[in-house]
């Protein structure tokens, strides 16, 4: 592993001690604690590193994490603002330029506001600290009889002796810490917690915000790629001389990239329509349809994720037992932002712009690939149009790179919509297989839980099983994967791990219950003890006025529940399914969320509605179709995400909870959607899917098997 | 074949020379330095490079810029005028009405149009004229509540 901070950032270096100055200077590590937890998980240990205020009182934030949609922006300048005493709107954000930027592992998982948000904060007290000292000397008035608010110390018995932030530091790096400086304890909160404006609002509505393939620099060339069909095939060889009479057209060849470029982009995408290449094609592996035994055949070794009594003696307890195979496909981030990036190198130095979650990782990457030091390397992610764990990865960066070094200008490289499903990294397809029994009493007696391809995250059930075992072979992991488990490329997609794992616990659940003849939630409660999850559930059930009975009722309601990273969900749904068709409309979606402490209640909100909205897709049609190789999903007809007219009548019910710790929303509400939907058609035709998507054909299928 | 051809681009005649078969979208986005229209899909399938050609909503991907020779052309940026947003934009930015805005600028010229046409949609409406504009982080509930909030705010003359 490499050192996980850039070398040059001036935060890591130790200051030294200004004696003539008067300041007390010390050296980062030995601060406060928060900076010293702050500083093991690599982040720098000097609250300069994360904000400066202007001599016109404007604060300006600097993190590294990304704006990838998910309003961190706004919610990371609201904790700020709080801990700093300043007001919201005179913070400036300035994100994910690690020329400029604290050092950040990545934007992803959910974490923003549960890892970095602390750091933040303590950045943030630990100046006010600081400020509130350099005031106390200058109004000639100890620290215990002032007063701070937007930005300004007064004493607190003569409001008109004052200073503010502004007078104190205009602009000016301040090389003073103090140790311990506490963070505000949330009953003190006036902007944490309260819903404010987003950030990006402005440049969102008038088009002015900056995705990397917007950003354009004199000399600017488009590249396109000649890349194989299919993933592993290998380039034999190209006759690029029809592209290269186009007019205007460059064509590069660096050991085994080639690319033609234009200025124009559309030029370009025309020259790469006359390249001739032939491809090397590897023997066809699974398709979409026998993937599912693939997986199971090929997986490596199950590992133990959880073990608890013995399965041996849950059977002798058992007097119903039930088992179950759970599928899942591969599942397309298809975010609307193709993967893109624009370089621009001179000389030994060079700057990225890149839709990435990471771009302290593709500062690194670009460095590599073009035998420069880390610090030669500017990687600057603005506005990012979707993520969803997609832009973890991606090679337009490192392609963009090599050929700005040798055309000598800057070169965009942006994937167009079939290459983004080509060489994305999916969702992996996944299998479950559960077998479980349950007493005389209808309680759990034991639980076996394997999930193939998929990886473990939350595979554990929350149930009270008192003989489980959970196992998991395989996962989203592509590199921890024997070589050709999954034929197609794979990594995190929201939640990872979460929406399939989900699936099957809580379709087999109601599997469960449906076999003794219980209400599905009554069924839930009868066999949980955890106190978050019961309470979510008591919440969603009340808010939905659900009405107990055995499944197959015939209205089409279901429930599901689900944990992920902490974060606490009971979902209900109520859905039509037309018999002849196979089309199942959702109607309703009850959604109760426990996330502990909510940053901006708005902005969860907002999550957990995109996250509804996109489960409805994984849930009914989302599905990368492949044969031989080849990806037959290319564009949005041949893979439907959802739109206005699949919309529910969704109600969100946010459960105060702030003595836990802080979680997420950023990708845990996605991971009910399949099986609270699949629990809904079960009670709708008394057919079970367990395959997602839940398409129109599969949903026919399955009434087919319990119709005469 | 390079040829000139003139239309009125936010509100401002112009006159450019370039092949006239080449797709409204490039030449917006890379010819006029006009980035607001987002290229998302490259086949009309997404609504994300949407801009208005006579108060039409058209997809500039799938546009030969023939088409809009004489044409008045709005695009995302000429929307706000003296320094004021538009009340569609005013009531996206009041319900959040997005996230990564990736779609936005194709999602308000969208209702742009259907609000030139019919002053008072019913949600229906709002629905089936916007179904083709894509969305991947699920905005949707709020560019509805949206447009019908611009729709009240455009008929009371705000």
């Amino acid at each position: 592993m490499k050192r996980r901070e850039p070398a040059g950032d001036p935060s890591r270096r130790g200051f030294l001690a200004l004696g003539g100055t008067g300041l007390f200077v010390f050296f980062a590590a030995e601060r406060s604690p928060a900076f010293q937890q702050a500083a093991g998980q690599g982040y720098p240990s000097d609250w300069n590193a994360y904000l400066r205020i202007g001599a016109d009182g404007r604060v300006t934030c600097f993190t590294g994490k990304v704006e990838l949609g998910q309003g961190t922006t706004t919610a990371l300048a609201q904790m700020l603002a709080e801990e700093l005493d300043v007001a919201f709107d005179s913070v400036d954000m300035v994100m994910a330029d690690t020329g400029v930027c604290p050092w950040d592992r990545a934007t992803v998982g959910s974490l923003g506001i549960s890892q970095f948000g602390p750091v933040l904060r303590a950045a943030g007290a630990e100046a006010r600290s600081v400020l509130l000292e350099m005031a106390a000397e200058r109004l000639r008035v100890p620290v215990e009889r002032l007063r701070v608010a937007a930005g300004v110390v007064a004493e607190s018995a003569a409001p008109g002796n004052r200073v503010s932030y502004a007078q104190m530091v205009g602009g000016k790096r301040i090389e003073r810490h103090v140790q311990g400086a506490p963070l505000k304890p949330a009953s003190a909160f006036r902007i944490v917690g309260k819903s404010a404006p987003r950030k990006d609002a402005i440049d969102k509505v008038t088009g002015k915000a900056k995705y990397s393939a917007d950003v354009t620099l004199p000399g600017l060339l488009h590249a396109r790629l000649v890349r194989p069909p299919v993933l592993s095939a290998r380039l034999r060889g190209a006759d690029t001389s029809a592209a290269e009479k186009l007019p205007g057209v460059r064509v590069i060849r660096d050991e085994g990239l080639i690319a033609v470029l234009h200025e124009r982009p559309d030029m370009a995408d025309e020259a790469l329509t006359l390249v001739k290449a032939e491809f090397e094609r590897p023997q066809p592996g699974p398709d979409d349809k026998t993937i599912f035994d693939h997986l199971v055949k090929n997986a490596p070794t199950p590992r133990v994720v959880d073990e608890k009594g013995s399965l041996a003696e849950g059977e002798k307890l058992a007097t119903t037992v039930a088992a179950r195979k759970y599928m899942n496909g591969y599942i397309a981030h298809a975010v609307l932002e193709t993967y893109s990036a624009m370089a621009s190198v001179e000389g030994s130095r060079a700057t990225v712009w890149a839709s990435t979650q990471v771009p302290f990782r593709t500062k690194q990457e670009v460095a590599q690939v073009l035998g420069v030091p880390p610090d030669n390397v500017r990687a600057i992610a603005s506005f990012v149009g979707g993520a969803f764990g997609g832009k973890c990865y991606g090679t337009p960066p490192l392609e963009a790179a090599r050929l700005s070094r040798i055309a000598g200008r800057p070169v965009q490289v942006v994937f167009d919509r079939a290459e983004e499903f080509r060489f994305g990294r999916l969702c992996p397809a996944a299998v479950v297989e559960i077998r479980s029994g349950l007493t005389g009493e209808g309680k759990l007696a034991f639980w076996d839980f394997k999930t193939y391809g998929g990886g473990p995250q939350e595979a554990k059930s929350f149930y009270d099983a008192p003989h489980q075992r959970t196992l998991s072979a395989g996962s989203w992991q592509a590199t921890s994967n024997p070589p050709g488990l999954h034929p197609l490329g794979v990594g995190t997609w929201r939640a990872p791990a979460g929406p399939t794992n989900t699936f099957a616990r809580e379709s087999h659940i109601d599997v469960l219950a449906n076999m003794v003849g219980a209400d599905p939630v009554e069924f839930r409660f009868r066999n949980l003890s955890d106190k978050r999850m019961r309470r979510a559930l008591e919440v969603a059930a009340e808010r939905f006025a659900w009405k107990p009975a055995k499944t197959p009722s015939g209205r089409g309601v279901g429930v599901a529940c689900g944990v992920y990273s902490g974060t606490y969900m009971a979902t209900m749904a109520e859905v039509n399914v037309d018999r002849e068709s196979g089309q199942v409309k959702v109607k309703r979606i009850v959604f109760a969320h426990d996330q502990g402490p909510t940053v901006s209640p708005e902005g969860t909100r907002q999550q957990i509605e995109g996250a509804i909205v996109m489960g409805l897709g994984y849930a009914l049609t989302e599905e990368v179709r492949f044969q031989s190789g080849d990806v037959l999903s290319r564009n949005f007809d041949t893979y439907e995400i959802p739109r206005y007219s699949w919309l529910p009548k969704m109600e969100i019910v946010l459960i105060d909870n702030p003595e836990a710790p802080v979680s997420g929303c950023g990708e845990p509400p996605v991971i009910n959607m399949g099986a609270v939907i699949a629990n809904a058609i079960f009670d709708a035709v008394g057919a079970r899917p367990l395959q997602l998507p839940m398409t129109p054909q599969r949903v026919l299928a399955s009434i087919s098997t319990v119709q005469p | 074949m390079e040829r000139p051809i003139s239309f009125t681009l936010n509100g401002r005649a112009t006159r450019i020379t370039v092949d006239n078969e080449r797709m409204l979208l490039w030449v917006l986005r890379s010819d006029l330095g006009l980035t607001g229209a987002k290229c998302g899909c490259g086949e009309g399938l997404c609504g994300a490079c949407t801009v208005l050609v006579d108060n039409q909503a058209v997809r500039s991907c799938s546009t030969q810029v023939k088409d809009v020779a004489g044409k008045r052309v709005l695009t995302i940026e000429g929307l706000a005028r003296g320094g004021h947003l538009h009340p569609i934009q005013e009531a996206f930015v009041k319900h959040n009405a997005f996230q990564c805005g990736f779609c936005t600028p194709g999602m308000i010229l969208s209702a742009y149009a259907l609000l030139a046409e019919k002053a008072e949609p019913s949600l229906d409406e709002i629905v089936n004229h916007m179904d083709d504009n894509l969305c991947r982080c699920g905005s949707h509930p709020r560019v509805l509540e949206a447009i019908e909030e611009a729709a009240a705010a455009m008929k009371r003359g705000v």
